[in-house]
């Protein structure tokens, strides 16, 4: 689904901050990136998000070469990928409900034929009770729920989280793992940026280590 | 869908509520309406507004009042006899009103006598002056057909041959001199109307960048779930056409009550000293049809301009979003 080949990435004219990144995320699949903190994971994840290029190297997209891809497809790719942000990224001004149904909006659906999807997924991660409420009074850790339910809301076929559980408690941090397996399951391949050493150790899955802009990869 | 571990409990509580009513009378802009508006963005294109249509106004006015000083003088022609020995004035006034009105193209003569000359002359000359003790030139005032004026030259030798020393003003001169102040009166305020519009533009594109500026978060977001450039510029322009619509309204509608209110002025005060004056300088103060019709093409193009900068600032943001690279 998504390749990576010697790919290596500079800001100006500095050093390498990727070097020789080679690996491929098969569909389906559960996959750790991990790191310490300024090792490149957010970079990574971008490339991944097809929000930066590389400087060197070949990655492929759902079977599109990155160079080859233009702007104007650069849309339509990203409605397969959803992405969840350190920072939330949560419009302030609408309801949980209304930011967990922007990606259908977008679409141009009429909100009549997605209302019910996103109670149930709003349910489904904890936040029934919050539905109507604006982000500024939720709690980091809902804020956290209402991005991940965003990202899952068109069941994309790969999903990017990064450090989703940095601001939640360790139970919740249990359960949002539960529900990245139960996706994963259910057929959407994951990739969790984060350098939570007890969140690795709760699945067994393959682990993407990044260091001095190297990736080591543990299957 | 997926089943998720986590309890379930029923939603209550008055504002759950009344967002649950929102959400039935419809959802959120995704652009918040308050954000981009800025009250700052409306008073800027208002008065940007308010200033270009003043000047709208006041050219459509010179430009009138300059035509209608045209049309009446060149509705006349007058000739002028000066009094010489052995010249009987009154056979003189008689025969060249006689020739000018045998002429084609003038469509009336009118000699001014004795007593309208002595009242011409009373203001400098005061009242009970003896015609015949001053060389006083008379005049015959002969009134010109516009669609087809007569040919003056031709009508100027004839008159000339028959009573030496007589001058046919057809107040050419008045009219060229008239047209040319006029039309340099026109040309000055059209370049001050158009360098207002580029301020109004200029104005317009900066504070709209800064209301965008705030903005910035909401076309990343709307960019990670995958929406499409023209959709995010969609929603950005139909914002910012409002607000851009709402500052023109007002200050077009702000004009046009100033025009209104000066109309009103001079009508009210039509026979005083203050009201001749501005007459004689501005005309009536009306600005017609077309200064109307200027004011709203005004205020629609500010609000085309609003929408047009908001819609270009929103396609260089995503494309600086898209094209940005790492040595960037």
């Amino acid at each position: 689904m998504i390749r990576f080949e010697n790919v290596g990435l500079r800001y100006g004219m500095g050093p390498e901050i990727l070097r020789d990144i080679s690996f491929q995320i098969p569909p389906s699949s559960f996959q750790f990136l991990s790191g310490p903190s300024g090792a490149g994971k957010t970079t990574l994840l971008r490339l991944l998000f097809m929000s930066l290029k590389p400087t060197r190297g070949l990655i492929q997209m759902f079977g599109k070469d990155r160079s080859r891809i233009t702007p104007r497809d650069l849309p339509l790719l990203r409605r397969r990928i959803g992405i969840v942000f350190q920072d939330f990224r949560l419009l302030d001004h609408m309801t949980t409900y209304e930011n967990v149904a922007l990606p259908l909006r977008v679409r141009g659906r009429e909100e009549s034929s997605y209302r019910s999807d996103v109670s149930e997924l709003l349910k489904w991660v904890g936040l029934g009770e919050r539905m109507h409420v604006l982000p500024p009074v939720l709690s980091g850790g809902e804020k956290q729920r209402a991005a991940i339910a965003r990202a899952l809301i068109e069941q994309p076929e790969i999903l990017l989280a990064d450090e989703p559980t940095g601001n939640v408690d360790p139970p919740l941090a249990r359960r949002l793992l539960r529900l990245f397996i139960e996706l994963n399951r259910l057929g959407t391949a994951v990739v969790i940026a984060t350098h939570d050493l007890g969140l690795m150790e709760q699945v067994d899955a393959r682990r993407m280590i990044l260091s001095n802009g190297r990736l080591d990869i543990y299957d | 869908m997926i089943e998720m571990p986590v309890e379930v409990s029923a939603n209550s509580g008055a504002g759950a509520e009344r967002a649950k009513e929102r959400v039935r009378k419809g959802q959120a802009p995704i652009v918040p309406a308050r954000g981009v508006a800025g009250n700052a963005l409306v008073l800027v294109i208002a008065i940007m507004t308010f200033l270009s249509c003043l000047t709208l106004g006041a050219v459509t006015m010179v430009r009138d009042t300059a035509a209608a000083w045209q049309t009446q003088i060149a509705r006349e022609a007058t000739i002028q006899i000066k009094p010489d020995e052995g010249l009987d004035m009154e056979a003189a006034l008689a025969e060249s009103a006689s020739i000018a009105g045998g002429f084609p193209g003038v469509t009336g003569t009118r000699i001014i006598d004795r007593n309208a000359t002595a009242r011409l002359l009373e203001p400098w000359l005061g009242a009970g002056l003896n015609m015949d003790e001053l060389p006083v030139p008379r005049l015959v005032i002969l009134t010109v057909d516009r669609a087809s004026p007569p040919d003056f030259a031709a009508l100027r030798s004839a008159l000339t041959e028959k009573v030496p020393g007589l001058i046919l003003d057809d107040h050419r001169t008045w009219v060229d001199r008239l047209v040319s102040m006029s039309r340099t009166t026109v040309t000055i305020g059209l370049t001050v109307l158009a360098l207002i519009l580029l301020a109004t533009v200029l104005t317009v594109v900066f504070a709209t960048r800064g209301a965008m500026a705030g903005n910035g978060h909401i076309i990343e977001v709307l960019h990670f779930v995958g929406a499409e450039a023209r959709f995010i510029a969609k929603e950005f322009r139909r914002n910012f056409l409002v607000t851009g619509m709402k500052g023109a309204v007002a200050g077009g509608f702000a004009a046009v009550l100033v025009f209104l209110g000066f109309s009103l002025w001079s009508s009210r005060n039509l026979a005083t000293p203050q009201a001749d004056q501005a007459m004689a300088l501005f005309g009536n103060f009306s600005i017609g049809v077309l200064g109307y019709a200027g004011v709203v093409f005004i205020v629609a193009l500010i609000g085309a301009i609003t929408a047009a900068t908001s819609h270009a600032t929103v396609v260089a943001h995503l494309h600086g979003l898209e094209v940005r690279q790492p040595d960037g």
